[in-house]
């Protein structure tokens, strides 16, 4: 089978005052043509995994894996000059921040317009029609209002689908959401779903979907890696999850409200210093 | 009884001309006190921009706001912050990227002309369930957990009755919005407090909420109990809509 | 003992749990201190502004000769004659010792010009940027007219209209160097004041002034910082200029910009007499701008936020 995306090994380290901090440990995973989840608790290296395939982590922060290839070709060995094709044209990333990763004093539509010129040599006019169907797409009622606002003049869930709008301008081979849909309502949500599952089904993009909804991944997604303290420790197909064994994940499942089980209390995790210390599940697991 | 808070015929607006955005169009409902009320909806139906209104930050509106009784003006004065405060919905933006703790907590304490404000700071700290350690630490030593219980405590410290929350949990993992919400629900039981709360996530609106008001492009569409919504009866085909979507995703080819 | 009271100092800096207002600030210092001197270049420069200082300190103590005694049997001495290290110019006056006291002129006008054109443009970019409305155009407009025209031409503008002098030309160059900080300071600000840590000040009942003041400007100050630190070579270079032109120091002023306007007469036969004080602007400019590359690592917000 030949796999659209293929880690081995891979490492993000940060150097501080104190020590090097490991922010993810040993991560291997592939992914074909399919909708594969990363869920877990903050700060447990999900967003550091999708930076690290892209080379996107800020200095002094290190990127260090066996290999990381896309399509069979290595993206490590690359240079900074032909990353930048690579970023954007076949891998996008949808960032999980939408209010810093928009420019403040720039117009929602003047960002979207420049950034798919960047990638297609298209008129300004071109540009704009495409940026309008692509708001469209992701619901956004009055796209027209919308291109001519300021980021601080749209809703929480606006921004978040702009960017999704944005990143899916250049048509990718893979796209990397990071928790794109957390500030989105079920129904729109839904939507914006259709969309990426379309470009999945249809145009064979694989998906990385970096979320801490479990129930939304569970039904999503087709794998999930669940990630602790910088490791994966427990991959499983996604329909399975609910079934997971890891006393973390079912501590996660826990710790969900439900609609039809009211109780007082919702369960707090209660963290066993022997996960982090297990070592990453391998690919194959 | 009088409402700790009720709302009237709201219009809230931006802007004039072609630009003007009608956000939130003849709102009318009323929280009682010590109640638990839920704003759900479509993502820019006007959730965040009824609270905004109510605390003075979207200028432009009419109809009638009122809260425990005292109807409100264009201008909100210090007993008005003093009785309404507001949690928001990003912890990552809400906390000055420069101000320790400390800083930010000592300021609002100031800003409410309290005295003994040391003495509180611990308080509040302990409160949120946070303790000192963290007093002199600054936003980017923090997780997105523990910003937002500062953002709790720098909303409790002028001991409000009424609180306002934005989406407190959406940009938190499972395991904190667990933390998180007994933490609300601790200190509505022991302050108690009404809050309005918005939320996309109707299960969390389902644990917190008695009563909740459905919103669709500016408008509210239905004003039910979580009763009511558990058993799935709605008679607005927008709420039917959301209660049948939050039961899962379901693929466009299944 | 001594290494055993260091490492406490350290470790009690460095903590992550500080237990004190006090503890926090000076950690936090440590903190950019510590990436400051990991920056050879910076430290380099921050070297060459301290020689500066201790040389402006002590200058009647370090300068060999009084800079103002003339001795007309001794004129333009070449570099390396006896006593005169550095030469004598066209008044036989000593070339070091007026470098010297000169250093003295430099840092007046630097320190002068440092506080007040930040500081204003601090206070109408933010000012200008958190209002907005008719107060943002008004400001706005005004800033732009100053854009408008060259810095020296404008100085020189000013200068003829105040009269020649050190003071006025302080005064000139902070007229014409306000603007590009104001215009940083409102953009700054434009990003600002619409995030929810401002909406959450204002829902504590703060004012427009308090907000301004206790909660933007801190934001504001630290790209200022770098951004004057790296401007400090240009004001040199004008406070020079202007003294280049006779409008700025007066003789027998030993102001370096003057200085080489006296010796421009010679500068065929007599290279030195000008070059000298032309070095001594050329290393103190390269100092700040060394220093301000270092100090925009140490102070990019971007760095305290992740
Ligand atoms: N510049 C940095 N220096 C040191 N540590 C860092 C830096 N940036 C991130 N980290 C650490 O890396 C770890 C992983 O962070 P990451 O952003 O991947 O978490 P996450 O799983 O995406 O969490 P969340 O759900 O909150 O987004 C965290 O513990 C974080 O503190
Ligand atoms: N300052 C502003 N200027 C202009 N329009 C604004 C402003 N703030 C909000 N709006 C508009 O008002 C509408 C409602 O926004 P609001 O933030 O209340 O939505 P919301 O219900 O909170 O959505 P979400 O769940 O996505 O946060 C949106 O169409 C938005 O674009
Ligand atoms: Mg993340
Ligand atoms: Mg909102």
């Amino acid at each position: 089978m030949s796999d659209l995306l293929n880690v081995e090994n891979l490492w993000v380290k940060f150097p501080t005052r104190t020590g090097v901090f490991d922010a993810v440990r040993g991560v291997s995973f592939r992914l074909g043509r399919e909708r594969l989840g990363i869920v877990g608790e903050s700060g447990s290296g999900k967003s550091m995994t999708g930076r690290a395939i892209l080379r996107l982590i800020r200095k002094p922060g290190m990127v260090e894996a066996d290999r990381i290839e896309l399509d069979g070709e290595d993206l490590l060995g690359k240079s900074e000059k032909d990353m930048r094709a690579v970023r954007g044209q076949r891998i996008s990333m949808v960032m999980q921040d939408p209010k810093f990763s928009l420019n403040p004093v720039m117009t929602v539509g003047d960002q979207m317009i420049e950034a798919y010129r960047l990638h297609a040599r298209a008129s300004k006019a071109e540009a704009r029609q495409k940026a309008l169907e692509m708001l469209e797409a992701v619901l956004i009622r009055d796209p027209e209002r919308v291109m001519r606002a300021y980021p601080h003049e749209v809703s929480g869930g606006m921004g978040q689908r702009i960017m999704i709008a944005m990143m899916l301008i250049p048509d990718p081979e893979l796209l990397i959401a990071d928790e794109p849909t957390s500030a989105l309502d079920v129904s729109v949500q839904g939507q914006v779903l259709s969309i990426m599952d379309k470009l999945v089904q249809d145009r064979g993009m694989g998906l990385i979907f970096i979320s801490h909804d479990l129930n939304l991944v569970a039904q999503f997604c087709d794998r999930v890696l669940i990630m602790y303290a910088g490791r994966v420790v427990e991959t499983c197909a996604a329909d399975k999850l609910h079934e997971a064994t890891h006393p973390y994940t079912r501590g996660l499942l826990n710790s969900l409200p439900r609609i039809d089980a009211p109780r007082d209390r919702l369960d707090v995790l209660q963290r066993d210093p022997a996960w982090a210390a297990a070592p990453s599940i391998g690919p194959d697991a | 009884m009088t409402p700790a808070l009720s709302f009237e015929n709201l219009n809230v607006w931006f802007g004039d001309g072609r630009d003007r955005v009608d956000a939130v169009k003849g709102a009318t409902f009323d929280v009682a006190p010590g109640d638990s009320f839920g704003l759900v909806g479509e993502s820019g139906s006007g959730k965040s921009t009824i609270m905004r209104a109510l605390t003075g930050l979207a200028p432009h509106w009419s109809g009638r706001m009122a809260v425990n009784g005292q109807p409100l003006g264009p201008k909100r004065d210090r007993e008005f912050f003093k009785t309404v405060q507001m949690v928001f919905q990003d912890p990552y933006a809400s906390l000055h990227p420069r101000h320790s703790v400390d800083q930010v907590l000592s300021e609002t304490l100031y800003l409410h002309g309290m005295k003994d404000i040391d003495a509180r700071i611990v308080r509040l700290l302990d409160d949120v369930g946070l303790g000192s350690r963290f007093r002199f630490r600054y936003p980017h030593q923090l997780s997105g957990g523990q910003r937002q219980r500062v953002a709790i405590a720098r909303a409790l410290a002028s001991d409000p009755a009424i609180l306002l929350l934005d989406e407190p949990t959406s940009a938190l993992d499972v395991s904190v919005q667990a933390e998180i919400l007994n933490l609300l629900t601790d200190l509505r039981a022991e302050h108690n407090l009404t809050f309005l709360m918005v939320s996309h996530d109707l299960a969390v609106v389902s644990h917190m909420c008695s009563q909740l008001a459905v919103m669709q492009n500016g408008e509210i569409v239905e004003v039910m109990t979580v009763d009511a919504m558990r058993r799935m009866t709605s008679d607005h085909p927008y709420t039917r809509a959301l209660l049948e979507a939050s039961l899962g995703y379901r693929r466009a080819a299944e | 003992m001594t290494t055993e009271t260091s490492e406490g100092l350290r470790a009690w800096l460095l903590t992550e749990t500080p237990h004190s207002r006090w503890q926090a600030r000076m950690g936090s210092f440590y903190q950019g201190w510590l990436t400051l001197r990991g920056n050879p270049m910076a430290m380099f420069g921050i070297a060459i502004l301290v020689l500066l200082l201790l040389l402006a300190a002590f200058a009647p103590l370090i300068a060999p000769h009084d800079p103002f005694a003339q001795d007309l049997s001794n004129r333009l001495k070449p570099l390396g004659t006896a006593g005169h290290m550095l030469g004598t110019d066209s008044l036989g006056r000593d070339i070091l010792s007026r470098l010297i006291h000169g250093s003295r002129i430099t840092l007046y006008i630097v320190a002068l010009v440092a506080l007040i054109a930040p500081i204003a443009g601090l206070l109408v970019g933010t000012v200008s940027g958190y209002l907005g409305g008719w107060v943002d155009l008004v400001l706005m407009r005004v800033t732009d007219i100053f854009l408008a025209f060259p810095r020296l031409v404008l100085a020189l503008a000013f200068v003829a209209a105040l009269g020649a002098g050190i003071e006025n030309a302080v005064l000139a160059i902070s007229l014409t160097a306000w603007p590009p900080y104001a215009r940083i300071a409102r953009a700054e600000t434009l990003t600002i004041r619409n995030s929810d840590y401002i909406s959450a000040v204002r829902l504590q009942g703060a004012g427009p002034l308090r907000i301004i003041t206790k909660h933007i400007w801190p934001l504001c100050i630290s790209s200022l910082i770098v951004r004057v630190t790296l401007d400090m070579a240009g004001i040199i270079l004008a406070a020079a200029g202007l003294g280049f032109l006779g409008l700025g120091a007066q003789p027998p002023s030993p102001e370096w910009g003057a200085m080489i306007s006296e010796g421009r007469r010679f500068i065929l036969d007599h290279w030195w007499v000008a070059t000298m004080p032309g070095l001594a602007i050329f290393t103190v400019s390269l100092a700040f701008n060394l220093l301000g590359d270092g100090l925009r690592d140490v102070l990019d917000p971007k760095d305290g936020s992740q």
